[in-house]
């Protein structure tokens, strides 16, 4: 006779059975009876001190390994508190199973303690959801929400287990068969959509690679780097793909977008092909979409086919997972090289080299001896160095981090790009540190984000993640404030934080007994990174007091059109004498 | 805007009917009519969704329907290449002076009288939306005293199947999917 277990040990089996070694959680009520067999479990489980933490926790964890990251709650508030890092993992197509307890099958529907309609809640933010109330299907279930979660476009499924599944008696079989008919992503793209696109390819005279965090989730880098370097053509990596490109590459042009580079705007907005790879045409990248690159053909290459003419129509549209889209795009690209027929870029990538010496990224140092935090990030960058992994939380300091550090590898950058949660950076260096334990992992936060869920230094202190933490402490919403200063009078409603006053994070990082430093002199930057690089037994917080007033440029102001981007406050790039050479024709 | 008409096989689970009406409402679609109903596979239910749209945001809907996971498939039917039909019961008021012109309104229209009381009867007619909205214009002076509407159902024509296409299940990968 077949082992009686009960369904909690079932779902620890089915876990292991999974392959998962790290778990985020906070244990309650409905999921109780999970947590008293993970305790002979081989998985290791990460006490958090708030479920959100558990959740960018399991995003930074995957994000920075490729494994699919793992988190656990109750029912009720700690389903609900999960929420956030659901709908970030389901717009940056993070790979996350969220397991949460429920209350027991015959209680559901009657407003029970800590009841809550986590599945109904989640539907539009999870790739997928299940609520288990047989204990028998948890194997199955639990099976299909890693294959989902993985597979395909990438993204969080959550597992809702009513608490009497995980208390009643069953039997453990892993599953050979997944029973998802309706499930079938599409990765081997079309060998005649790579032969057209390969010809529109040769066939165009300013073509961009368009690159975006497909790109990252498929593994493609080598292969992204080979289709550059055979063809000469200029590459642009959005937010979510900094580091699928070197940034030292000469054919690099950057970051596109509100904040991006001048030449990587310039390089879509005149580029007469847009071969977009992973990309999803998003408005902080295109614009006003109506004069976004109106003389542009596109090839868009997406593993989600509804992100394929979402936003732009495209001209050659290819379906598959990127990593095959470029190794087959390389392979045919070669033998039209071979057979001598190669595109002629030379005077187009010349053309954006000039545009890119011209408008270097830069920043002003302020005249009061303050801290630039430019400077700062760019020194983190440079002293911590492109082996390094860096989070981010959302506003003027994310901005900068993806601006200034020269990133020359895939998942050394992680942070959140379509929901913009603030507090990501924390939990999620967390994360990326127990995935990657041996890489140094910093953290670059505001103080703004940094105050929302800075509560996971403990939880690093206690379970030895020595990540290190560099906050940008301009004692204000910095970005909100930026687009007071530009949009709104300089009337600064509710953007005043005062954190160079209250808290004193240097005694707030020692509290939760982590090194506490501070800097606010441009000649301590240095010495005090280097003393931060020097602890590795225990999490290192420093509070960089930077100037204030600093702004991030370049900027595409929100619903204008990339023609209009200011490489600094009322200072537009001198297009005029070049576009001459580059008359913009519609497609 | 112009209406369509979706024939979609979903798996027959709790919650299927939420997730595919929830899409349809945060990407701002009304649906016109909905009908959901079992098919000749045990596991698979049919959805008939008739939504009034210009057709490229219905491609951009139809794409996001098919990331669902529990939706297996979905066609959209050609109204020359497919029938269609809806199911109307409408009790109608009819005195012993009215009640053989409306009897005769059931004749004319095939329909059909399925109760009748001293004041009134009830109809059911099937049929497209034309013939069941030109029936009740006829209707309608006698006075309409209580109407219930199906959603509409369609097929298309001919001998094929949209269902035809097996219900394989997948393989776990050898590889763990974490790890």
């Amino acid at each position: 006779m077949t082992e009686q277990i009960t369904g909690a040990q079932s779902l620890v089996r089915s876990l292991e059975a999974a392959g998962v070694t790290d778990i985020f959680g906070i244990p309650g009520g409905a999921i109780l009876p999970a947590y008293d067999p993970l305790m002979d479990s081989s998985i290791r489980h990460v006490l958090v001190r708030h479920e959100q933490g558990a959740g960018h926790a399991a995003q930074g964890y995957a994000a920075a390994t490729g494994r699919v990251g793992v988190c656990m709650a109750t029912s009720g508030p700690g389903a609900t508190n999960l929420v956030t890092p659901i709908a970030d993992a389901h717009m940056d197509s993070v790979p996350m199973v969220a397991v949460t307890g429920q209350v027991g099958a015959s209680m559901i529907g009657t407003d029970a303690f800590q009841e809550a309609d986590i599945r109904g809640i989640t539907m539009p933010i999870t790739k997928h959801n299940f609520l288990v109330t047989d204990p028998a299907e948890i194997p199955q279930r639990v099976a299909e929400a890693f294959h989902i979660a993985a597979t395909g476009r990438p993204g969080p499924v959550l597992v809702d287990v009513a608490k009497s599944a995980l208390e009643a008696m069953t039997t453990f079989r892993w599953p050979t068969e997944l029973q998802l008919p309706g499930y079938r992503p599409v990765t081997k793209p079309h060998a005649k959509q790579i032969r057209e696109a390969a010809k529109l390819i040769l066939e165009s005279r300013r073509p961009v690679l368009y690159v975006g965090g497909g790109t990252i989730r498929s593994g493609a880098s080598a292969e992204l780097r080979a289709l550059a370097e055979l063809t000469g053509m200029p590459v642009v990596t959005t937010l979510m793909a900094r580091g699928a490109f070197p940034d030292s590459h000469p054919q690099h042009l950057g970051m596109p977008g509100m904040h991006g580079s001048v030449s990587a705007v310039a390089g879509l907005q005149k580029s007469d092909l847009i071969i977009s790879l992973g990309a999803r045409f998003d408005d902080r990248v295109t614009g006003r979409l109506d004069s976004f690159a109106p003389g542009a053909k596109v090839i868009h290459a997406d593993i989600d086919p509804a992100e394929i003419g979402k936003n732009r129509h495209a001209d050659v549209p290819i379906v598959g997972d990127c990593r095959e889209v470029i190794a087959d795009l390389v392979t045919v690209l070669k033998a039209e090289a071979d057979a001598g027929h190669t595109g002629d870029f030379e005077a187009w990538a010349e053309f954006l080299s000039g545009i890119k010496r011209r408008y270097p990224l830069g920043y002003e140092t302020p005249a009061d001896g303050s801290l630039a935090p430019q400077y700062v990030i760019q020194r983190l960058g440079e002293i911590a160095g492109p082996d390094a992994i860096y989070t981010s939380g959302v506003g003027q300091h994310q901005m900068w981090a993806a601006q200034f550090i020269g990133y020359e590898k895939p998942m050394t950058w992680l942070n959140s790009g379509g929901l913009g949660t603030m507090g990501y950076s924390v939990p999620a260096a967390m994360g990326a540190k127990v995935g990657a334990p041996d890489t140094t992992v910093w953290a670059i936060d505001g103080d703004g984000c940094f105050q929302m869920t800075n509560q996971e230094l403990a939880t690093c202190a206690i379970n030895d993640i020595p990540i290190k933490v560099a906050i940008v402490n301009n004692e204000s919403l910095g970005m909100v404030r930026q687009w007071q200063t530009l949009f709104y009078n300089e009337r600064y409603s509710n953007t005043d934080l005062h954190s160079k006053r209250i808290p004193d994070f240097v005694k707030l990082a020692e509290a939760y007994g982590c090194v506490g430093l501070a800097c606010e002199s441009p000649a301590d930057v240095d010495s005090t990174i280097e003393k931060a690089m020097s602890i590795n037994d225990v999490p290192v917080v420093v509070d960089f007091r930077v100037n204030r007033d600093a702004m991030v440029w370049p900027m595409v102001a929100a619903g204008k059109s990339n023609d209009e981007i200011k490489y600094a406050r009322d200072l537009a790039p001198d297009f005029d004498r070049v576009e001459d050479d580059w008359e913009v024709r519609p497609a | 805007m112009s209406k369509h008409t979706l024939s979609v096989l979903v798996e027959d689970k709790p919650g299927v009917l939420a997730r595919i009406a929830g899409l349809f409402s945060r990407r701002g679609f009304n649906i016109d009519s909905l009908a959901v109903g079992p098919t000749e596979h045990a596991d698979v239910s049919r959805m008939t969704i008739v939504v009034n749209v210009e057709s490229s945001p219905l491609e951009q809907v139809t794409k996001q329907l098919n990331k669902l996971v529990e939706v297996i498939k979905i066609v959209e039917l050609d109204p020359t290449a497919s029938v269609d039909r809806e199911l109307v019961l409408v009790k109608v008021a009819a005195t012993a002076e009215t009640r053989g012109q409306v009897l005769d309104t059931v004749q004319l229209f095939r329909a059909k009288v399925i109760d009748v009381a001293p004041d009134a009867v009830t109809i059911q007619i099937t049929g497209n939306a034309g013939k069941i909205a030109d029936f009740l214009r006829v209707l309608e002076p006698f006075g309409i005293r209580e109407l219930v509407q199906s959603g509409m159902v369609a097929i298309g024509r001919g001998s094929r199947s949209i269902s035809e296409r097996s219900l394989r299940p997948v393989t776990v990968p050898a590889r763990p999917a974490v790890g």
